[in-house]
């Protein structure tokens, strides 16, 4: 059942590919999410519009044809770019946008407007007594925002990062379509080289399985010290 | 030259849309006044606090706190704004509030609530904080339940760490916001036992409340505020005894 047939030592890069192409992704996505919950809640019209269109345009178009636009539309974009900076200012810029960074990016802007709407909510669900507090004993717009809003923002939010995550995890077997050699890519041309499906598929959703069961425990140990004070359970 | 009075305001008006919820309101302070500001609900009180430290910004009128008056502006839409943020985070530290529903911050155990202010706004030594706050928890009797969590907590003592928390940035003057109004009955008299202990001290105060009997044995300035105007001002004995309003001797007539 373990014998792997010589595929091992590539399913177990595969597998590496998925999880750092997780993590990129979730720090992006984080990012992106304090950012957007930020720019709605800032009550700066401009910024608000800008975040509003964001999330409503990536919440609205199918994963796989983000991943594709960026992909292949990626390049072109950095193409243009290019040929336009050494033709106007002899400027040499080039990249390869290769299928690992625009999975990180698409996946990351598609998680960054989930992470907006969830930070957003648990922003709003902070009490109002708490920011006076803090405006009421001369702190700073930044250091209420880092000291008090975002700490506590985050006892509310955690349960929907810990959903976007898992979401995000399983998202990340998209890339195979854009020639990225990752663990199911790996496993798609072992099964059909082999012509044993179950061989490598299961294992495949094995790793996929213990990923996501991991990191529920961790969320909810997060959760139980971002709880900290609170009396009635979470 | 004479130490400037800790607190001035100046004919303090302030509207919300267009309902005038103060109609021009004075205060001056000496060192060491407890002024308490007593009158039914909606006439003005909390609002007349809440204007001193610019949680609401007053639509026309002076604060000069210690000799530094408060600058003002308008913004695009012709509406009175602080001028100059950094003085009203300076000013708003001279003058710590205690609020009527505690308002410790819940992430933080006790010991922290009260040093994050004196840490990162006053810039005291993280040391000489804790240092600070250990002899302030002791004063009001919580030194013990200093690693707790505010929930962790009775209301009384939740609203004692407050006082600390407020005692600590060692205030020109203290804000009382109702500070014993969500607080059980049997929970009212450990709080204002610690208040009394303040103004004795000489402690500057300022305190909207409901306690008639605090209001008259601790303060030295009664204001009494009726629809947004002083109905009546003066010592507690010339309020309570002799009041010349007839608002006021209604509102200090027996309920039932």
């Amino acid at each position: 059942m373990f014998d792997l047939k010589g595929y091992g030592p590539e399913l177990a890069a595969g597998a590496l590919v998925t999880i750092e192409l997780a993590f990129l992704s979730l720090a992006l996505a984080l990012t992106l999410g304090l950012l957007g919950a930020s720019a709605k809640l800032s009550g700066n019209r401009f910024l608000a519009g800008f975040a509003a269109t964001y999330t409503t345009l990536i919440r609205g178009v199918p994963d796989i044809v983000m991943m594709l636009l960026f992909y292949y539309g990626g390049q072109v974009g950095v193409n243009m770019l290019s040929d336009y900076l050494w033709e106007a200012y002899e400027i040499d810029f080039f990249f390869q946008f290769d299928p690992f960074i625009s999975g990180v990016v698409t996946i990351g802007l598609i998680f960054g407007a989930y992470m907006t709407e969830t930070f957003r909510g648990a922003f709003l669900a902070v009490e109002s007594g708490q920011i006076e507090a803090a405006r009421a004993y001369g702190f700073t717009r930044w250091h209420t925002f880092r000291r008090v809003m975002v700490p506590q923002m985050l006892r509310h939010a955690l349960p929907g990062i810990g959903n976007n995550w898992q979401v995000l995890l399983k998202t990340t077997a998209l890339v195979s379509i854009i020639g990225l050699t990752d663990m199911v890519r790996v496993a798609e041309e072992a099964a059909k080289a082999e012509r044993m499906p179950f061989h490598f598929f299961i294992p495949v959703a094995a790793v996929y399985l213990a990923l996501t069961a991991g990191s529920e425990l961790f969320i909810k140990w997060l959760d139980k010290r971002a709880h900290a004070g609170v009396v009635q359970g979470s | 030259m004479a130490e400037p009075a800790p607190l001035i305001c100046r004919d303090i008006h302030k509207t919300f849309d267009k309902h005038e919820v103060l109609k021009g309101i004075s205060l001056e302070t000496r060192k060491g006044d407890v002024v308490s500001l007593i009158g039914s609900s909606g006439s003005g009180k909390s609002t007349f606090l809440r204007c001193i430290n610019l949680l609401e910004t007053p639509t026309s009128g002076d604060i000069i706190v210690h000799g530094d008056p408060i600058r003002f502006t308008e913004n695009r839409k012709g509406q009175r704004i602080p001028a100059d943020n950094k003085q009203v985070e300076q000013i708003r530290a001279r003058l710590s509030m205690v609020f009527q529903g505690f308002n410790l911050w819940s992430h933080m155990t006790i010991l922290e609530n009260i040093i994050e202010a004196p840490v990162h706004v006053l810039k005291v030594p993280k040391k000489e904080a804790i240092e600070r706050a250990e002899a302030y928890l002791h004063k009001v009797g919580i030194y013990e339940r200093k690693d707790y969590y505010p929930a962790q907590m009775s209301g009384g003592q939740q609203q004692r760490a407050a006082i600390a928390r407020a005692l600590a940035m060692e205030p020109e003057v203290m804000l009382f916001d109702e500070p014993t109004s969500a607080l059980d009955p049997e929970l009212v008299g450990e709080v204002l036992k610690v208040m009394q202990s303040l103004a004795e001290e000489g402690r500057t105060m300022i305190v909207v409340t409901h306690e008639m009997a605090f209001a008259r044995d601790v303060s030295s300035q009664v204001l009494f505020l009726h629809q947004g105007v002083i109905e009546e001002q003066g010592t507690p004995q010339k309020v309570f005894d002799n009041p010349d309003s007839e608002r006021m001797k209604q509102f200090l007539a027996p309920k039932f």
